[in-house]
Parts: C-alpha cells; sequence; structure tokens
C-alpha cells in the first residue's frame, strides 16, 4: 500500500513540490501554471466579493417593510429548472474542455455552442423572473430585501453575461488561430470561470431561494 | 445629450478652485508642449507609456504617488491654514468647499499617495530579489497601472468640473445617499475608486503569483528577502480585501443611481452595515499599506547595519500573523455603534493582539542594528525615525483600543493625530527609505545625501510640531472636520500645527531640491556597480540601471541573504569566474492595451458621473474591443539574441571588476 502511494506520489503532477527536497526550489513554473494559478487567485477574489453581496443579503432578509418576503415571490420549480440549464451548462464547458486538450477544434465549437445555448437559456429564466416581479410591484426598490436579492441574482447574472462575451470571444479565437498555447491557457481560465459561477449560483440557490423562501 | 453637465458645473465664482486649476492646467499644458516640441512624445509612448517592464511600471506608480503627494498636502496645509485662523470666525474656507478639503485630502493620500507608493516599490524591487526577469502578468501590471492613473485623474477632474465629495474619505450614509448628498461628489469618489479598486486588485494578483510562482532556481520561502514576505502579505491582503471595498461603493451606487434600500433610511435599509462593510476592507487597508514599508526597513536596517536579519523566521512569523488577524478588528473603528460590551471586548482585545506581533518586528530591527556597523544614511535616518515616531503611534492604537476610551476619543482630533502618527510615521517613512535606498537601482545614480538628511530632518520635526497638537486639542475635546470653532483654548495648538505643516512643507521642499540637484549632478553620483550600498539581496546583483532582462543568466540562490553569500563565496575562493554560457531570452513586447483601456475607462467613469449614457456604451464597446485586438495579437514577445545579453553582462561586469580592483589597491 505505501509502495503504491509512494509510486502515485511520484507521477501525480499535483504533488506540491518543494516540501519533500525542502531548499532545492526548482526555479519559476511553467506559463500554464503561472497562468492558471493567477486565475484561481483572481476567482477566489471575486467570490470575496459575492460574499460581502451574500452577508448583505443575510442582513437584509428580514427587512421587507411591509412588502413581499421570499415565501410569496419564490417559485422553487423555475428556480429548479434555471438550476439544472446551468449545471448542464458546467458539463457541456467540461466537454469543450476536453475537445480542447484532444484538440478536436469540431467537438469545440459545438460543446461551446450547447454551453452558450444553455448559458443564454439561464439568463432568460432568469430575465423572466426579474421582469415579472418588477411587474407584480417587487421590484428592487421596493424594500431593502427586495435590494440585496436583485443585487446578489443579478450580479451572478452578470457574471454569466460576461461568461457568455468570452465563450463567443474563444469560440472565435479557436476558429482563427487554432489551438495555439496561449488559447490553450484562456480556454482554462475561461473554464474555470464558469465553473465557479456554478459554485456561486449553487450558493445562491441555497441562500438565496430555499433559505428565502423560508421566511 | 450631455447628461448632467453645462456650465453651471464650472465654478466660476470661486476663485481658489479656479486659480489652482488654472495653473495645474497651465503646467500640464507647459509640459505637454515642451513633451511634443523637444520631440520626447515616441519616446515616451516608446519606453513608458506602453512599457510593460515592471520596473518602468513602479517607476510610473511612484511618480504618480509623488504628483499626487503634492495635491494632498496643498489641501492638508489648507486645512490647517483654515483652522488657525478660523476662530470665532469663518476664516478663508466656506463650509461646502473645507468638506471636500478634507474629503479629497484623504482619498488621495491613501488612494493615490500611499497605496501606488507602495505598490510601485514593490514592483520595482521585488522580481529583483526573487532573481527573475519578470513578473506574472505584465500586460496586466499595465492595465493596473493605467486604471489607477485613470482614478487620480477623475478625482482631480472634480476640482474644475462639478466637485468631489463632502462626505470625508469614507463615504458613510446617510450622508452620502442622494437626499443629503445630490450632486455629483460622491459620485466622482464612488467611480474613481471603484476604477482604480480594480487596478489594484490586478496588481495584487499580479504581485501574489508572482511571489508564490516565480522565484529563481533555489529562492525558497524561507530564503525569501523579507521585503518579498511583506509583499505576499500586502497583497494577499489586497485579493481578500478589495473585492470587499468594491461591493461596498457598488451598493451605494445603486443606492444613488436606481434608489435601492441597502444604505438608506427607509424600507429597511441598514446604515451601520455600510460601516461594517467598509471598515472589513478598511482595516486590512492599513495593513496593505503598513505591511510593504516594515519590508522596506527590514532591508534597510539589515543593509546598512552590515548584518543579516535578526530574528528572520519570527518576522515572518509575525508578518503572517499580522495578515490574518488584520481581518479580526475592524469593528473597533465604531464602537460607539453599541454592539454591546461582550462584543466590543472582543474587538478591542483582538486589536491589542494585533500589537503583539508588530512589537516582535521592532525588537528584530533594533537587535538587527546592535552590535552592527551601522552607517547612518539617509534611508537608515528614516528607518530609526520611523521606529521611534511608530511606536508613539502604536501606543496610542493600543489606548483608543480600549472601548470605553475610545467612547470618549472617538471622532476627536486624537484619533487624527493617532492614524496620522502611524500613517506618516510609518508607511511614508518607509516609502521615502525605500524611494531613496532603491532610487540608484532604478535610474543608475544616487540621490544627494545632505538634501535627503535636511528633508528627513524638516519631515521628522514638522511632524511631531503639526501632530502632538493635534493629541491634546483632541483630549481637550475638538472633534474632527470642524471648519471653525470658539473655544479659546484650542487656538494655540492649533496654530502650533499650522506651523508644524509649514516646516514639512520645507520638507517636501528639500526633496524636490534633492532631485533636482541628483539630476543634474548625476555623473558624480552615479552607481557604476550596481551594488552601491554593499547589498544583500539580488536586487544589487544585476546593473543600475538593470537591463530590460533584469538577470543575464538566472541566479542560482544557496541560502538566505542570497547576494552577500555569492559575494562572500567569490572572495573565499578567490576565483575569477569564467565566462557564463549566454542564451537568448524571450520578454514580452510592449503594449499600449494599459493605456487605452485607462482611456475608455476614463471615458465611462466620466460619463457615468454625469449620467452621460451613450457615452457610457460608448466607453464599454471602447474598452471591450481593446481586449479583442490584444487577445488576437499573434507575437506577444520577442527574442534578445545571446550575443546582445553578453555585452549588455560583460560592460556591467567589467565595470565592477575595475572598481573592485581599484578598492583593493587603496
Amino acid at each position: 500500500m505505501a509502495d503504491t502511494t509512494m509510486a502515485y506520489a511520484h507521477i501525480d503532477p499535483h504533488q506540491v513540490r518543494g516540501i519533500d527536497e525542502f531548499g532545492t526550489h526548482a526555479g519559476p513554473a511553467s506559463r500554464r501554471i503561472v497562468t492558471g494559478y493567477g486565475f484561481w487567485i483572481f476567482i477566489l477574489s471575486d467570490i470575496i466579493m459575492f460574499s460581502a453581496f451574500f452577508a448583505t443579503y443575510a442582513v437584509l432578509l428580514g427587512q421587507t417593510a411591509g412588502g413581499p418576503s421570499g415565501r410569496d415571490l419564490f417559485d422553487l420549480r423555475n428556480v429548479a429548472i434555471e438550476t439544472a440549464f446551468l449545471l448542464a451548462s458546467s458539463f457541456t464547458c467540461g466537454m469543450a474542455s476536453i475537445a480542447a486538450d484532444m484538440r478536436n477544434k469540431t467537438w469545440f465549437q459545438v460543446a461551446m455552442a450547447v454551453t452558450c445555448l444553455f448559458g443564454l437559456a439561464f439568463l432568460t429564466i432568469e430575465a423572466r423572473e426579474f421582469a415579472s416581479l418588477v411587474a407584480r410591484g417587487a421590484g428592487p426598490t421596493r424594500s431593502a430585501f427586495l435590494s440585496a436579492f436583485f443585487s446578489l441574482v443579478g450580479l451572478h447574472g452578470l457574471h454569466v453575461s460576461a461568461g457568455i462575451l468570452w465563450l463567443l470571444t474563444m469560440m472565435a479565437q479557436v476558429l482563427a488561430k487554432g489551438f495555439r498555447a496561449d488559447i490553450q491557457r484562456r480556454i482554462l481560465c475561461f473554464a474555470l470561470f464558469w465553473h465557479a459561477l456554478d459554485i456561486i449560483w449553487i450558493a445562491v440557490f441555497t441562500v438565496v431561494y430555499l433559505i428565502g423562501s423560508a421566511q | 445629450m450631455l447628461g448632467k453637465l453645462d456650465w453651471s458645473a464650472i465654478p466660476f465664482d470661486q476663485p481658489i478652485p479656479m486659480i489652482t486649476s488654472g495653473v495645474v492646467a497651465l503646467v500640464i499644458l507647459g509640459v505637454l508642449a515642451w513633451v511634443v516640441l523637444a520631440g520626447h512624445l515616441p519616446y515616451l509612448w516608446r519606453e513608458w507609456i506602453t512599457s510593460v517592464d515592471h520596473k518602468r511600471i513602479g517607476v510610473m506608480y511612484m511618480t504618480l504617488a509623488l504628483v499626487m503627494l503634492l495635491r494632498g498636502f496643498s489641501d492638508a496645509i489648507m486645512m490647517r491654514g483654515q483652522q488657525a485662523i478660523a476662530f470665532h470666525s469663518q476664516g478663508y474656507l466656506p463650509p461646502e468647499h473645507f468638506n471636500q478639503i478634507f474629503s479629497a485630502h484623504g482619498t488621495i493620500m491613501i488612494f493615490f499617495v500611499a497605496m501606488p507608493f507602495v505598490i510601485g516599490l514593490m514592483n520595482l524591487v521585488v522580481p529583483l530579489q526573487l532573481g527573475v526577469r519578470d513578473v506574472a502578468f505584465p500586460t496586466l501590471n499595465s492595465v493596473g497601472f493605467w486604471l489607477t492613473a485613470t482614478g487620480a485623474l477623475l478625482v482631480n477632474m472634480s476640482l474644475v468640473i462639478g466637485e468631489f465629495a463632502r462626505t470625508g474619505w469614507l463615504p458613510y450614509p446617510p450622508l452620502s445617499e442622494l437626499t443629503y448628498s445630490p450632486g455629483v461628489g460622491v459620485d466622482y469618489y464612488l467611480w474613481s475608486l471603484e476604477i482604480s479598486g480594480i487596478g489594484t486588485l490586478v496588481a495584487g494578483i499580479n504581485l501574489v503569483t508572482t511571489v508564490l510562482k516565480l522565484r529563481t532556481r533555489g529562492m525558497s520561502y524561507l530564503r525569501m528577502p523579507m521585503f518579498c514576505w511583506t509583499t505576499l502579505a500586502s497583497n494577499l491582503l489586497i485579493v481578500t480585501a478589495f473585492p470587499i471595498l468594491t461591493a461596498t461603493l457598488a451598493m451605494l451606487i445603486l443606492d444613488r443611481y436606481f434608489g435601492f434600500h441597502f444604505f438608506s433610511n427607509e424600507a429597511g435599509g441598514n446604515v451601520m452595515m455600510f460601516m461594517n462593510l467598509i471598515w472589513a476592507w478598511g482595516h486590512p487597508e492599513v495593513y496593505i499599506l503598513i505591511l510593504p514599508a516594515f519590508g522596506v526597513f527590514s532591508e534597510v536596517v539589515a543593509t546598512f547595519s552590515g548584518k543579516p536579519l535578526f530574528g528572520y523566521r519570527s518576522m515572518v512569523l509575525a508578518t503572517m500573523a499580522i495578515c490574518v488577524i488584520s481581518f479580526m478588528v475592524w469593528l473597533h473603528h465604531f464602537f460607539t455603534m453599541g454592539a454591546g460590551p461582550n462584543v466590543n471586548a472582543i474587538f478591542g482585545i483582538a486589536s491589542m493582539i494585533i500589537a503583539v506581533p508588530t512589537g516582535v518586528k521592532i525588537y528584530n530591527w533594533l537587535f538587527t542594528m546592535y552590535g552592527g556597523r551601522i552607517r547612518f544614511t539617509s534611508p537608515m535616518l528614516w528607518s530609526i525615525g520611523f521606529m521611534v515616531t511608530f511606536i508613539l503611534g502604536g501606543l496610542t492604537g493600543v489606548l483608543v483600543a480600549v472601548p470605553p476610551a475610545d467612547f470618549l476619543l472617538h471622532n476627536s482630533l486624537f484619533l487624527v493625530a493617532h492614524f496620522h502618527n502611524v500613517i506618516i510615521g510609518g508607511v511614508l517613512f518607509g516609502a521615502f527609505a525605500g524611494y531613496t535606498y532603491w532610487f540608484p537601482k532604478a535610474f543608475g545614480f544616487r540621490l544627494h545625501e545632505g538634501l535627503g538628511k535636511a528633508a528627513f530632518w524638516f519631515w521628522l520635526i514638522g511632524f511631531y510640531v503639526a501632530f502632538m497638537p493635534l493629541y491634546a486639542v483632541g483630549l481637550l475635546g475638538m472633534t474632527r472636520r470642524m471648519q471653525h470653532y470658539d473655544i479659546p483654548e484650542w487656538r494655540p495648538w492649533l496654530i502650533a500645527a499650522a506651523f508644524g505643516a509649514v516646516l514639512i512643507l520645507i520638507g517636501i521642499g528639500f526633496q524636490i531640491a534633492q532631485l533636482v540637484v541628483s539630476i543634474r549632478r548625476r555623473e558624480e553620483l552615479r552607481d557604476r556597480t550596481g551594488d552601491p550600498w554593499q547589498g544583500r539581496s539580488l536586487e544589487w546583483a544585476t546593473a543600475s540601471p538593470p537591463p530590460v532582462f533584469n538577470f543575464a543568466i538566472m541566479p542560482d540562490v544557496r541560502g538566505g541573504d542570497a547576494y552577500w553569500e555569492i559575494k562572500s563565496r567569490a572572495r573565499q575562493q578567490d576565483i575569477e569566474k569564467q565566462e557564463p554560457d549566454y542564451e537568448d531570452i524571450e520578454m514580452p513586447r510592449n503594449s499600449p492595451t494599459g493605456f487605452v483601456c485607462a482611456f475608455f475607462a476614463t471615458v465611462m467613469g466620466f460619463a457615468l458621473i454625469w449620467h452621460i449614457w451613450w457615452m457610457v456604451a460608448a466607453g464599454f464597446v471602447g474598452a471591450f474591443a481593446t481586449f479583442v485586438v490584444f487577445a488576437w495579437r499573434d507575437h506577444d514577445e520577442y527574442v534578445i539574441p545571446a550575443a546582445e545579453v553578453a555585452r549588455i553582462d560583460r560592460a556591467n561586469l567589467a565595470e565592477r571588476r575595475a572598481l573592485a580592483g581599484a578598492a583593493g589597491s587603496a
């Protein structure tokens, strides 16, 4: 057992270097590692920005100013469909990453196009939800609770919109230039971004919709 | 067509802003005319504006900081003048103008002096100390700088077009809400900080990645110079704290622009949530500023004491402890909120605990000096002045960390004296020490020592004369931000403080003179070896100024104090170094992306402030197009051939040998 673990450690590219061979730091990391690492740090900072909005939502959840609360407004069936689209888009985004690794242009474009469509479906459902709330007099200016709700969910929606712009740019780049090393790194970052939006959405679904509809 | 903007935005009836901005406009036009007529524009564009070289970007950050220091100091001396004369009278500044001045002073000094100064130093030095050729993201680095410059530009535009915020350096609601601040002042504040905040975040991501992922061979974590550690801690704080600022200001923007209710008085908004959020960023922010200064002092004290830094590992531990604890003390900025004795006690104790690692650092610097062969150069003077001053500021800090005491001192001039004591005595002295210490590395010649020492003494004495009276007058009950007053006991102290500000002005005059004289006498101040101070870390192992690729051969580090170790090894073995094998070096190509992005960000920020919606859309499209064009580049690197690398390196080595030989025969 110990032998297999040791053997695995040697071939595992994620094994932390430098700890077992302390003091013999091997030098600067490769471009791919540096880019991916920096982008991870960006994602962490982005998650902290979201956490400020989550905290605000938690503080303002009960501040409905006599207006409607989450129980009156949220349609969980709708949100479940929305969630299904976003999670499915993450799966197809993963397929696009595999296609990029295999350097298969056709499958990459197909998977990215499907990701884009799922993302657009998610945004459409969100926009319809927002529009119906505003039409029922439950817009963001109605109460502090609704301000926090629209901002947090809307911020996530903005991220998805930006992600779609980026996605289309990446499709165009691969079409025009193929899988160059720098474009591969950008695909890696885009995939990280898109999956991170899923993680945040899980928190939105739980904190905003599930806990919110209990209020 | 132009939103809220019309001719009434220009304050024709107010002489002070009109004359000031007239003079500033003349100076800018003069400089621009000189640059264009003397044919420097292509050089500036090629070598600086589009540069992605971390050293150039660092220098530009510091230039921005020094220019903004003049603006922020003008505000300061105007306020001191006003309070010296506004006894039983209105003074010479009307309230709405005075309020803009203290708001602009704080905003500019923190965001556009202290921040760019420390980020500039880190950019200039850290890759050199790590022994690498570049930062992790050179082009993004340029984008970050230019976005910071955009923020500074917007703040200064408010001088002529419209007004600046009258809400203090942190726009507390409900005063900053649209109901009570209907003008564009708060909007100037919000958009300039949102834009420059993105720039700071980019710089933070870049430097964290650089320290963690780009180190030369053998440069393990515990061999890094102390400045790299404090850079790491400070930038980790940037990455974790600045998003909170962005989010909080975005909420205030939503309140002001779309009638949301985050911080409003009605419909369930919560004013105290703003205080909590802004200080959850704001307290880490003060450590973002001070940690790099601690790093500078660690380098300076070790170098000029001729000893390795005492207690290196405890210093690392103290730095990282501060990094973590700084997120647990924010509530001490508003003990008076009324969170209850238990909550206040916890935050009071946390605030005292964070003083412990800082104390550890002070002892480490003292023990580094103990038994050392100390050279009292001007960076060393700034460091010693810092130690004395900062201990005092730290002690008054511990005092206001006691909640009952804070209830008396809250919002008084005692508090103002305390934070100037730590920010001037800590951050600014550190920035000046670093500026003097690394100036020869950046430009190839030293700064004039005599004028530097004169500047130090005027700053030091001026600081004490300006701020010790504020402690006293704070204890006498004077609150901050008073446009006029009628208590006779306060007046002598305020006159003394104004005199102190004049002493500091003389100090700044000496600094300007120092720069001018040093440039004129640069041949006699030239640093030919690249190691003017007998340094210990790798930035001194290369020429001054370093070639664009920093190191012809990436250094191989075998221990702490890497360059000292290399030097002593060379001396012991007394070997003539054999010629290394030079190789081609790939460097990133220059790019106007940062500058163009900042142009569109300025357009967009200005349009948002004045509600010119078509211009907002145009700015957004322009910025996105810039990114796409940048992403479409096919060649983002160029190659410096091995022969060229060899020629540059041999020239530097020859100079070093010649000087070492001359020293040996003398």
